[in-house]
């Protein structure tokens, strides 16, 4: 039972000091989980902590490898606007 | 801003004087503030527009997270509400970023203020934030310090702020009313919760608001910055400037949204525009009736180094920083000297200036006041009060206007400048192209120097360039060019434009 973040993780640092069991530390290139130690915070709070502030869409997945927060839950930009903008770059939208 | 002569004292700001009106001149936005708050903010080169020119500020980035969402950020860059989107701070550790400070200080004795101002919410990061300051009073007592912040955690932070003697904060307020919010805000963090819509922007008001409060009530300088999101909460910010002046901010500094769809935020891929330098200014104006509003922000990048608007940022790596030997009880001295010079320039400055406003007011401008119509002017400045910019260099211009009240100055307009831009850039605009839109609404642009190339297209465009008074006071030349204007019969008329910038 442990998350995990992967590589569109940009480092910001706001998840590392919430995390009930420091299973949060700085790494190159970027944040890791100690998958020894993450709880998904279960006992501590009722939501996950790291899932809860990140502000990176996809950036931190379940045990099952699915993003926990998906795409356009965060900034509210449609996802079939953001499957555009990712094939096709921002002239998508203009 | 108009600062009255300056007295024996070197080392403090002009008490009282001319406190009726503004003199002459009516760009100064100190006037009506208490003594107390102008002696703070006196050399700050951020608020005092008259500093400005002289002092330098810088800012280190070592507080990456933030537990908000902003609209208009992308989170892959820096704080949207201090620097300009699509920048990347490199992350300094505290130690890293007291170093860098202490080196720049005692290398750049203009230095005076030193901000923390992302690349997230400093505030988010408070043991980042607050170690930084501790360090700094300690090694660094003349130096100033400020932080902003989006205010979600502030009232905790107040007691802590206050200990570390910040001389002021700057809060991000683009709301007062929730249902406003909700549209700016997506989410916030509260609680171990992430929490969204309208009851997330309720508690970010209500935060945002009690830490004004609290900062005025311990004497704590605080400035209000706005974004100005037309369609969103253009029309609410004349409010959201009367409630922070009402509990004490004083300033309010509106900016203008800057939304493109390469920055990659919510406001930039949903087409969301910025408002016109017209409407942002219009709402300036409206706003000023009510408070202190500060124009000559611009929106500096967070680790700029050097003199407002001038970058110096690369003679300060972090490398070219730890092979540095600082002996900062040497520094400050030398520091001291220099910013009792700087001081004794502003005074003798000041001094010319309000008897030259004396006598323009005797002979001159003031004697058939309504008789002709404002003017817009944009000047080429490096700093230092003068015009000393080739118009093909500038990255910015200042622009200021002239009225038979006198000269006041309108903000910033940047630009990317003539000489580097190439042919053009990127998007099929030329810099030259750039520059003449972003001079919209000016008749006159006063630099050091035109190019024999530029001037076609800027008097086809109704700008007259004029490069006769290098190195003059720009007041005195932006001045003396409307008066030559009014003699040659060109300011009877009141046209369209030019009432709207009145
Ligand atoms: S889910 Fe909870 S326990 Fe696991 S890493 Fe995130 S914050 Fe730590
Ligand atoms: S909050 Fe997200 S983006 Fe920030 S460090 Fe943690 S995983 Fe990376
Ligand atoms: S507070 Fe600053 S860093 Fe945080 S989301 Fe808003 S603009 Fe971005």
């Amino acid at each position: 039972m442990a998350f995990e973040i992967i590589e569109s993780c940009v480092n910001c640092y706001a998840c590392e000091p919430l995390c009930p069991n420091q299973a949060i530390y700085a790494a190159s290139p970027h944040f890791m989980i100690a998958e020894e130690k993450c709880t998904e915070c279960i006992g501590d709070h009722i939501d996950a902590q790291c899932v809860s502030i990140c502000p990176i869409e996809g950036a931190i997945l379940d045990e099952m490898g699915v993003a926990l927060n998906a795409p356009g839950s965060l900034t509210g930009i449609p996802p079939e606007l953001l499957a555009k903008i990712d094939q096709q770059g921002t002239a998508a939208v203009l | 801003m108009e600062l009255p002569v300056l007295n024996a004292s070197q080392d403090s700001a002009p008490q009282g004087g001319c406190a009726s009106h503004s003199c002459g001149s009516t760009d100064d936005q100190m006037d009506h503030l208490p003594e107390s708050i102008r002696q703070k903010i006196y050399n700050h080169p951020c608020y005092s527009e008259q500093a400005h020119h002289y002092f330098a500020r810088m800012h280190v980035a070592v507080a990456p997270a933030c537990n908000i969402q902003c609209n208009y950020c992308n989170r892959k860059y820096d704080c949207a509400n201090e620097s300009r989107p699509g920048v990347v701070s490199e992350v300094m550790s505290p130690e890293q970023a007291v170093k860098k400070v202490m080196a720049v200080a005692a290398t750049i004795p203009q230095m005076t203020v030193l901000g923390i101002a992302g690349p997230g919410d400093p505030l988010a990061n408070p043991e980042r934030t607050f170690q930084t300051f501790r360090e700094l009073s300690e090694k660094a007592p003349d130096i100033k310090l400020c932080v902003s912040t989006n205010g979600l955690t502030l009232p905790d932070c107040v007691d802590e702020l206050a200990k570390h003697n910040i001389d002021h904060v700057t809060i991000t307020i683009n709301c007062v009313d929730p249902d406003v919010g909700a549209k700016i805000y997506p989410w916030i963090f509260w609680k171990n919760q992430r929490l969204r819509g309208r009851e997330a922007a309720e508690i970010l008001i209500a935060q945002q608001q009690k830490g004004l409060e609290m900062l005025t009530a311990r004497g704590i300088l605080v400035k209000v910055n706005s974004v100005m999101i037309p369609g969103v909460n253009d029309e609410h910010l004349a409010e959201v400037s009367r409630v922070v002046k009402a509990k004490g901010a004083f300033l309010h500094n509106v900016m203008p949204l800057i939304a493109e769809a390469e920055h990659g935020t919510y406001y930039g891929v949903m087409g969301q525009r910025g408002p016109t330098h017209e409407e942002l200014q219009k709402l300036q104006d409206a706003c000023a009736g009510d408070m202190n509003m500060m124009r000559h922000c611009r929106q500096c990048r967070a680790d700029a180094v050097g003199l407002l608007g001038e970058d110096r940022g690369q003679e300060f790596t972090m490398d070219k920083i730890e092979a540095m030997e600082i002996d900062y009880e040497a520094a400050m001295v030398k520091r001291a000297e220099v910013h009792a010079q700087i001081e004794r320039e502003l005074a003798i400055k000041e001094q010319a200036k309000t008897a030259k406003a004396e006598l323009i007011a005797i002979q001159g401008l003031k004697s058939d006041k309504s008789a002709t119509r404002p003017v817009l002017m944009a000047v080429a400045t490096k700093g230092g009060g003068v015009i000393n910019e080739h118009f093909g260099h500038a990255s910015e211009f200042l622009i200021y206007e002239a009225s038979p009240e006198g000269v006041r100055f309108i903000g910033h307009r940047k630009t990317t400048p003539y000489c580097e831009g190439g042919d053009t850039c990127g998007d099929g605009e030329s810099a030259l192209d750039q520059t003449l839109r972003i001079l919209k609404g000016c008749e006159v642009v006063l630099c050091s120097k035109v190019g024999y190339e530029p001037w076609q297209p800027l008097e086809a465009a109704g700008i007259a360039p004029n490069g006769e008074h290098a190195m003059e006071p720009i007041e005195e030349a932006v001045a003396a060019v409307y008066e030559e204007m009014r003699s040659a019969g060109k300011l009877v008329e009141a046209t369209e434009t030019a009432q709207k910038a009145a």
